[in-house]
């Protein structure tokens, strides 16, 4: 089942233009140009406060911009009100009518919009089907568990059969291994049904595995977007970097590094900041030494803190190998390496050097 | 087990003892009273059993109390209830001077009801009283509301609906905002107009606390009385007269006490079967959380 697969998937696409949201004085948003391309799981991530509810409530009309236009497809919607924008929400409260069944619950929207009774009928079996709540429909949503009332808010967004749905951190009350099981369900079923979805989340995880691309937002802005490899790929600033990936990118400065001895690619030069990835740094006989503080056990891994010329450094490496002791000697790929401006925290271009200095892997 | 059972006693005990005092024992004794003559001067009382009851079937005032009452309560529990939740409704919201406008529909409920009735004689006074200055603005005749037995009953009655209004809506207020907002814009996005969410959500939601209201609305109704006294004393020609100040008047104008009883007793009756009544047929009906 394709929702509305006879339709213009270009009329699911959603387009930000110049956006703004300011609260009396205080900025949420600013200037936000964004294409949600159509049929495609789009993460907004970004810590609390960054804005990305607030961007998700203009697009789904519960909130009016204070600057630029909203367009679904061709259509601009910036003072459309909710109803006729054509997408779902799930809310993170869910959003459930305590005194309503599930299957009212489910069937809300349609009743609303006076659907007949035989097409609310036959589509309440194939999505209740699909969602496993066919035992569950003459429960209240105080009889089921947190993950069937999940699914019960989910039913209530495909049920209306529109091409784009809105989720605002909807795994975020669930405990760990429901969400885990629910971000595969959540994407198979974007999948099959071929939703535009834009999901909210200050998850990392949740944005990595689930989305075809990441907004990254921080206060207000956007950061960086892009695929999940791109962005923990090349992180375009220090605050992507450090927001993605656990633990988050070492950033050390060059001048620390060239005390230690290590060799850096000519940009590297006083004033940046070097980038690298705690997983990406190997310890072995040579190298560029570093004085061991700490060893954490955290079951598959090793967090190591070390200092390399006065600064700390994070090093993870997996826990079946000896634990390190007394002076380490780091390594590292050279296209691991990723270097900032220290001043304006973004990304500096360069060429890693076609060889590393030292050989690439030690057993140790 | 039986050491719990103590325990339980002994914490139910002080409210126990209060509601026997208080309630359940003198509804007892006004049963027993009303089984027997008032004793009047050396005359001690004696045993007439249902001569009160009798009495009160040929009694053409206690019939006017009862239409009266039956009336006043027909027009103040709907009206209460009903003008409480839109005035609820109402200031629900954000706007400028909501704080102001909440506390001026509440105000009636912390004045004594002595106080309002005074209010609205005022209101009523004929010549220069509010409501005879408005009809003489738009040349209505002049017309004393409270002292002609044709609208004694719907004055007063207006005075209650006017004082119980604002307590109710403090109730629904509380109930409208424990409503999740995200219910709201759930129903936004699926296309749900303000009345349809009213009428599929939050009128079910609130309905515990329209119950509760309701059942306040029936014994205000025939509890609040002091404004007759002020008023009118129901009068003029009992056009105004209440079953409970009916019973004030014979037990304590009169002192007929026991008659005065077995009056009492038809007004428990009634209080009793209403309030049961509307717990168990509403129960079905209302969501509690």
């Amino acid at each position: 089942m394709m929702i509305a697969p006879d339709n213009n998937p270009a009329d699911a696409a959603v387009t930000l233009d110049g956006v703004g949201r300011s609260f009396d004085a205080a900025v949420a948003l600013s200037d936000i140009n964004l294409t949600f391309a159509p049929q495609r799981f789009t993460a907004l991530l970004g810590p609390s406060g960054c804005g990305k509810s607030t961007l998700l409530r203009l697009v789904a009309g519960l909130d009016r911009p204070t600057k630029g236009r909203v367009l679904i497809g061709a259509r601009d919607v910036t003072d459309a009100p909710p109803v006729a924008r054509d997408l779902s929400m799930v809310f993170q409260s869910y959003a459930l009518f305590p005194h309503l069944t599930v299957r009212d619950n489910i069937l809300f929207g349609l009743s609303v919009r006076r659907v007949p009774r035989a097409d609310q009928d036959a589509r309440l079996a194939r999505v209740a089907g699909m969602m496993g709540l066919d035992t569950l429909l003459a429960r209240k949503p105080a009889q089921l568990s947190g993950g069937q009332q999940q699914r019960v808010a989910l039913a209530r967004a495909v049920i209306s059969e529109r091409p784009i749905c809105l989720m605002d951190e909807p795994l975020s009350n669930l405990d760990a291994k429901l969400r885990a099981e629910m971000r595969l369900e959540l994407r198979a079923l974007q999948q099959r049904l071929g939703l535009t979805v834009i999901y909210v989340t200050h998850d990392q995880v949740e944005a990595m595995t689930m989305a075809d691309r990441i907004v990254l937002l921080n206060a207000g802005r956007v950061e960086q977007e892009g695929t999940p490899e791109d962005i923990y790929r090349h992180p375009a600033t220090t605050f992507v970097a450090r927001f993605i990936g656990t633990p988050p990118m070492n950033l050390i400065p060059a001048d620390s590094l060239h005390r230690a001895g290590a060799a850096l690619p000519p940009e590297a030069v006083s004033g940046t900041l070097v980038g690298l990835r705690p997983e990406e740094i190997m310890l072995g006989d040579h190298g560029t030494p570093a004085d061991l503080d700490s060893v954490e056990f955290l079951g598959a891994d090793l967090l190591i803190t070390a200092r390399v010329g006065g600064a700390p450094v994070v090093i993870r490496r997996p826990a079946h190998l000896p634990r390190p002791s007394g002076r380490l000697h780091l390594t590292w790929p050279a296209d691991a390496l990723h270097l900032f401006d220290a001043a304006t925290f973004r990304r500096i271009a360069f060429t890693p050097a076609p060889l590393p200095a030292v050989p690439l892997l030690q057993p140790s | 087990m039986r050491r719990a059972w103590g325990q339980a006693w002994l914490f139910i005990l002080p409210a126990f003892v209060f509601l026997l005092a208080f309630t359940h024992i003198p509804v007892v004794q006004t049963l027993i009273d009303s089984f027997w003559s008032t004793a009047k001067g050396r005359r001690p009382a004696r045993f007439v059993g249902l001569e009160n009851y009798a009495h009160m079937m040929a009694d053409p005032i206690f019939a006017k109390a009862m239409i009266n009452s039956a009336i006043y309560g027909a027009i103040t529990i709907p009206a209460s209830v009903g003008l409480s939740l839109v005035m609820a409704l109402f200031v629900h919201r954000r706007f400028r001077g909501v704080g102001l406008m909440r506390v001026a529909f509440f105000t009636p409920t912390v004045l004594p009801l002595i106080a309002v009735a005074n209010i609205w004689l005022f209101f009523y006074a004929p010549g220069f009283g509010l409501i005879a200055q408005l009809r003489d603005l738009v040349g209505l005749a002049p017309v004393n509301l409270v002292g002609q037995p044709a609208t004694a009953l719907y004055a007063v009655a207006a005075v209650t609906v006017w004082k119980e209004a604002g307590f109710f809506m403090i109730f629904y207020l509380a109930a409208l905002q424990t409503i999740p907002e995200p219910l709201r814009e759930a129903a936004a996005i699926e296309g749900c107009r303000p009345w349809t969410f009213f009428r599929r959500v939050t009128w079910p939601l609130i309905m515990p606390t329209t119950l509760f209201v309701s059942v306040n609305a029936v014994i205000g109704a025939f509890r609040l009385v002091d404004h007759v006294y002020v008023m009118t004393r129901g009068g003029p020609d009992n056009a105004s007269q209440l079953l409970l100040y009916y019973i004030y008047e014979v037990g304590f104008r009169f002192w007929d006490t026991a008659y005065a009883s077995a009056l009492t007793m038809v007004l428990v009756a009634i209080l009793t079967v209403v309030g049961i009544g509307q717990f168990f047929a509403a129960d079905r009906k209302v969501h509690y959380k």
